[in-house]
């Protein structure tokens, strides 16, 4: 987070899908892989369990350099684990289309370099079906415009949810830091009038 | 004035400068081994320093042997460790590295040292940290970018959660716990009931409960999708807090508890949702499946995946029992187990033990089953040992652990073996949770405790 984000303004190309509810962190990258201390090292654990069958969808050879993940409702469930959002990263993925993630992996993603698309649950089922049926078939998601477009599904410039704010940081690849250090004088203003009773470490 | 909740009375509290995320102030911030090496990395890359090393606590307990006090001797996990010591050193943190007294895994030790209190913010990079909310704190887990970011300029940017209230009405059942509770509520509003929210807590049966079970309780939030849950702060609250180490004194005591006597949501607040549960109904519960959601009453049977509408969440339950080795229509009192855990986070604290204690006492853990007791805390252990809790919990064939994470999340070396079942106290039931091929099944510290003694699934009331 200290060094510069690549900025992603369009996130285009074919899809993988994950037809699953409540994928967890732990299955994303299970916790023997947490006992680094870098933020890289971590591809040849996502989805180390599942990816032990050969037929997993991301051991398809046809599967090899796709963009973007379609998964299910609550994707990225249970831990807080920024690992799972660096290892999909460092997979080659730039975003994840679902109808709902959970929250702490939601904003993981966009410190991790990926773009959370969350769109209406018809939307993200025809873009399943059509990712499924079609390995080829391509997704293009516009980050500053926040819509997803997929021809195979019949999805044109469909709106998915992502606030001002984590839009801002992907499109500019700027960091969260990098941004909140620009107010540094409003927190000490905060810091000289907050009530004694606040302060739980005096 | 438009009534407001609990949780955005705190956050008004605590509001640096608006925008479509606030910038949040951060009273509080927890830190372990974990999460946090990449974050200091970041900051010492960039030449940054910590804004307030006195409002950051940090501990080691997921790599931490439980067998003894040495370092690990897996080269990671002590290289983590070591980092860790590292970087409080040269940023001036307090830690409470292993050996030392106050060590214990990052929720426990904050509530028992009076750190965790209301009114506040505290984050640490761990979603368990929902446990803190029981003391009416806005309490939340965040990644390692995040801690970064707490470290350097002592804020956080986060959107306002949306506000959930969950209302237990009613009385429990003599027999049912806290954590049959979280497990109850979990079954009847599934793992996203509480996404995007931040969930009040609130009732008679909430009321009613100890700080320890609202701990519970509050713990297992973010297994229901939420950020986090709260419960408002009352005299349960303030007398488990008074004359705690780090706990207000003297007149800044009398002021706190004037200010927290304020933190209540106003009587017409509108929540965004509302889940209204019975605590009458509840029973003691176990998980038969590989997401908290998914449990039955210790009494009841594996359910029938053919008999759930949707879809996906059949094929979910489908993929489970195979997982788990379940057979629909199954009895849980006629699964066995090999494996009991009592420990972490959701259940390792003095009242946890005491209960386990008083189910297994003078009797003896089944033939073939390993038991293990890992206190949360240096704190706990040591009050369980003044209580003669170690002896009971040794007489009847369990290990008495040193305090951590342990085989909550299997990255110590404590681990359940592939294809092995564990009864355990522990949150999490997810596939390889506890070890690759693991089988956990999620109860109460008196089911497991009386899981062990039977080796199969039943409650104290069966022995
Ligand atoms: S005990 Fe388990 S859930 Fe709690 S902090 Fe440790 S690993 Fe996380």
């Amino acid at each position: 987070m200290g060094s510069r984000m690549e900025p992603l303004v369009h996130v285009t190309g074919r899809g993988v899908p994950l037809d699953r509810p409540n994928v967890d962190t732990d299955q994303i990258i299970p916790a023997a892989w947490l006992k680094k201390t870098t933020r890289t090292g971590y591809a040849d654990g996502l989805f180390e369990q599942w990816r032990q069958d050969p037929d997993f969808v991301l051991n398809r050879p046809e599967r090899a350099g796709a963009r973007i993940l379609v998964a299910g409702p609550n994707f990225g469930c249970g831990s807080s684990r920024e690992h799972a959002p660096w290892a999909l990263h460092e997979w080659g993925f730039r975003a994840v289309i679902a109808p709902g993630f959970a929250d702490i992996f939601r904003n993981n993603m966009p410190n991790a370099g990926l773009v959370p698309v969350r769109c209406e649950p018809a939307v993200a089922a025809a873009v399943m079906a059509a990712v499924t049926a079609d390995p080829a078939a391509e997704i293009a998601v516009d980050v500053a415009a926040r819509t997803v477009a997929c021809e195979a599904a019949g999805v044109r410039a469909e709106p998915f949810q992502l606030d001002d704010e984590a839009r801002d940081r992907l499109v500019s690849g700027l960091t969260q830091l990098e941004v909140t250090l620009r107010a540094a004088d409003r927190i000490a203003a905060y810091e000289a009038a907050r009530a004694p009773w606040l302060d739980v470490t005096a | 004035m438009t009534p407001k909740t609990l949780v955005d009375k705190i956050w008004d509290l605590h509001v640096v400068e608006p925008g479509a995320s606030d910038l949040l102030y951060i009273d509080l911030h927890l830190l372990h081994e974990v999460s946090s090496p990449q974050a200091f990395a970041g900051l010492r890359e960039a030449g940054r320093a910590v804004r307030r090393p006195s409002h950051a606590v940090a501990t080691t307990d997921h790599d931490v042997p439980t067998d003894g006090r040495e370092l690990p001797a897996d080269a990671g996990a002590a290289q983590q460790l070591r980092v860790l010591a590292d970087n409080c050193r040269d940023n001036d943190i307090e830690l409470h590295p292993v050996g030392s007294p106050g060590q214990g895994i990052v929720h426990v030790i904050g509530p028992q040292m009076g750190l965790t209190r209301p009114g506040a913010t505290i984050v640490c990079g761990d979603s368990h940290t929902a446990t803190h909310g029981a003391f009416g704190a806005i309490a939340f887990g965040i990644g390692t970018s995040e801690i970064e970011h707490v470290l350097a300029t002592q804020t956080l940017r986060a959107r306002r959660p949306q506000s959930m209230a969950v209302t237990v009405t009613g009385e429990l059942p003599p027999d049912v716990t806290a954590k049959d509770l979280a497990l109850g509520i979990l079954a009847e509003g599934g793992t996203d009931a509480g996404t995007g929210t931040l969930i009040e807590f609130r009732g008679p049966a909430v009321r009613a409960l100890s700080m320890e079970g609202r701990m519970t309780l509050c713990n297992m939030a973010v297994e229901m999708g939420a950020r986090s849950g709260l419960v408002a702060p009352d005299e349960t609250t303030f007398a488990y807090l008074k004359g705690r180490p780090r706990a207000p004194r003297g007149d800044l005591w009398d002021e706190a508890v004037a200010a927290w006597r304020t933190l209540r949501s106003d009587a017409d607040a509108v929540f965004d949702r509302e889940l209204v549960v019975d605590a009458g109904s509840m029973a003691p519960r176990v998980t038969w499946g590989t997401n908290p959601g998914q449990s039955v009453a210790v009494d009841g049977a594996v359910p029938d995946p053919d008999g759930i509408a949707h879809p996906g969440e059949r094929a979910a339950a489908e993929r489970a029992l195979a997982y788990m080795g379940l057979r629909p229509g199954t009895a849980m009192r006629d699964v066995g187990v090999d494996v009991v855990f009592i420990g972490s986070c959701t259940n390792s604290r003095i009242e946890d033990l005491r209960a386990a204690a008083d189910v297994v006492r003078g009797r003896r853990v089944a033939d073939g089953v390993r038991g293990l007791v890992v206190p949360g805390s240096m704190l706990v252990r040591q009050l369980a040992e003044r209580e003669g809790l170690d002896r009971v919990f040794t007489a009847a064939g369990f290990e008495w652990r040193m305090p951590g994470c342990s085989m909550c999340v299997g990255i110590n070396g404590d681990t359940v073996e592939p294809g092995q079942r564990c009864a355990s106290t522990s949150n999490r039931n997810f596939e390889g949770r506890q070890g690759p091929g693991a089988r956990t099944h999620l109860v109460s510290p008196a089911t497991a405790a009386a899981t062990a003694v039977a080796g199969r699934f039943v409650t104290p009331a069966d022995l």
